[in-house]
């Protein structure tokens, strides 16, 4: 046993850490590289550099500055293209007419990619935050929109009449049945706009932005700060990997129970 | 008769507690019943009467519609034509349903579930889950559950609301020997001790025999057999009697 406990101990850190092997052999070699220079800090600085630069950045200010605007407008866009998503999908789910209404022709703006669209969102709303808010909400609505009409209309019939014929109707059922039900479909959707508002937020913020981390990450290009530009990318793979962090955790709590999900 | 319900309940109550203990069952009536699907009559013209408190098994083959039966009298289906009486006329009778897959709610804990459309109702529903032997896992997820226990979690839900008709669709049918033959003893227990009216659809027939005090084969949507199981309760599943009868019934409903 006290043999055996230092081992077992060994095991259980390297298999926590072997998924970090490959990004630090990266590193590394990059380092190598770029140190021999064997790699132009034009095309790609030395990580050490990249990391100096996320320092700096953060001690000026204008690092959280970017970040902040970022986040706002990810949230913003999230909030409103997912809210509504939500709400219309609640709605063509539980009700037939609605559905009837409104389904295909959301179906027929779902085909149309949000980017393709950027060209008219200048028209309309200019360069101004209104064309992002507009380009990011519109992006996210359609996952979340599928994923809740999906989500609603799957729930299990079978559940649906006993709880009836337990005297659970209205909003009774909606809260105990359906809307639990639908919320592992939900969280899907809910996953996949998180990741999606990322994906468009870059192109937004690179179309015309003041401020952001897509307008830190512009500027630098044309100052040839290839460390910066960096930093921008790692940024906004930080997020991303923050907002499909949040979107677990969401499922974790929400679904504890369900076996799948502890 | 002009009694005010609270004294016929008194009434009724005693009547059948002189007869078969605690028992406040309902009586059930069928006239006529008919159901069609799509011009295929599942149903057809169906008279019964079940009395108070009574043990009815409803046996018969896939698809010769005992289950609509079932769904029927628990209003979860319309009948085409017929009349069908719960009770004796006065209030809303209590009827519950069991169903062949507990269909316990996944996101919802053990007490929870039992607790389902009761207001305030947990004390009672510890009470309940207790009657079945699940005390201890109240605060279990229905996913962590064998078969058995779910279906014993669905048949405390279905008891915490006092059921004066229990409609019973299957409910082993999914269970392995053992676990039914625990959960048979576990029914007739609390039939007997509750006096509830019990109507049970099986495939059962050696269930039927084991529970019921008479056992309905319906063929073709009609009623082709109403056999009395005077056998003394608890039933020796090996005596000749319980045989012969069991055998009796199986042969019948093979026979088309």
């Amino acid at each position: 046993m006290a043999v055996l406990a230092p081992q077992r101990a060994f095991a259980r850190l390297s298999a926590a850490l072997a998924p970090w092997a490959l990004p630090i052999l990266l590193v590394v070699v990059w380092q190598a590289a770029a140190h021999t220079g064997l790699l132009s800090s034009r095309i790609l600085p030395e990580p050490w550099a990249v990391a100096t630069a996320f320092w700096n950045l953060a001690l000026s200010g204008e690092l959280w500055t970017h970040l902040k605007v970022s986040l706002w407008r990810a949230i913003a866009g999230f909030a409103v293209g997912a809210g509504l998503g939500l709400l219309l999908g609640l709605l063509n789910g539980s009700s037939r007419r609605a559905a009837t209404l409104l389904d295909t022709t959301l179906q027929m703006i779902r085909n149309i990619p949000a980017l393709a669209l950027i060209p008219l969102v200048i028209l309309w709303f200019g360069i101004d935050e209104a064309a992002k808010l507009f380009l990011l909400s519109i992006g996210v609505f359609f996952p979340m929109y599928l994923n809740t009409f999906h989500g609603i209309r799957s729930v299990d019939a079978g559940l649906i009449e006993m709880a009836r014929s337990y005297g659970l109707s209205g909003w009774a059922l909606y809260r105990d049945v359906i809307l639990p039900g639908a919320l592992p479909s939900i969280l899907v959707g809910v996953r996949f706009s998180l990741g999606l508002v990322w994906v468009l937020l870059i192109v937004a913020e690179t179309i015309s932005a003041q401020a952001g981390i897509g307008y830190m990450t512009m500027n630098a290009r044309e100052f040839l700060q290839t460390d910066v530009v960096l930093v921008g990318v790692l940024l906004y793979a930080l997020l991303g990997k923050a907002a499909d962090w949040s979107a677990r955790g969401l499922e974790r709590h929400f679904l504890r129970w369900n076996p799948a999900y502890q | 008769m002009q009694i005010n319900p609270i004294e016929e309940k008194q009434v009724s109550r005693t009547v059948d507690q002189a007869l078969h203990g605690t028992r406040h069952g309902v009586p059930l009536s069928l006239r006529g019943l008919s159901k069609q699907y799509g011009g295929r009559t599942v149903l057809d013209a169906i008279d019964l009467e079940i009395a108070p408190g009574e043990f009815v098994a409803v046996v018969g083959r896939s698809g010769c519609g005992k289950s609509t039966l079932l769904r029927a009298i628990a209003g979860l289906e319309r009948p085409d034509g017929g009349q069908l009486r719960i009770g004796s006329g006065d209030g809303q009778p209590e009827v519950r349903m069991m169903f062949q897959d507990a269909r316990l709610l996944p996101w919802k804990t053990v007490l929870q579930n039992v607790a389902l459309g009761l207001a305030d109702g947990e004390e009672r529903a510890r009470a309940a889950l207790a009657g079945v032997g699940l005390a201890e896992r109240a605060g279990d997820w229905p996913a962590v559950l064998s078969g058995g226990q779910r279906q014993r979690v669905a048949l405390a839900r279905a008891l915490v609301h006092e059921p004066q008709l229990l409609l019973l669709d299957e409910p082993l049918g999914a269970l392995d020997a053992l676990t039914r033959i625990e959960m048979q003893q576990l029914i007739e227990t609390l039939w007997t001790r509750r006096g509830f009216t019990a109507v049970l659809v099986t495939h059962d027939v050696q269930e039927a025999v084991v529970l019921a005090d008479r056992i309905l084969l319906i063929q073709e949507g009609r009623l082709a057999l109403d056999q009395e199981v005077a056998l003394a309760r608890p039933r020796a599943r090996g005596s000749v009697d319980f045989g012969s009868l069991e055998q009796k019934v199986l042969d019948r409903v093979l026979d088309i």
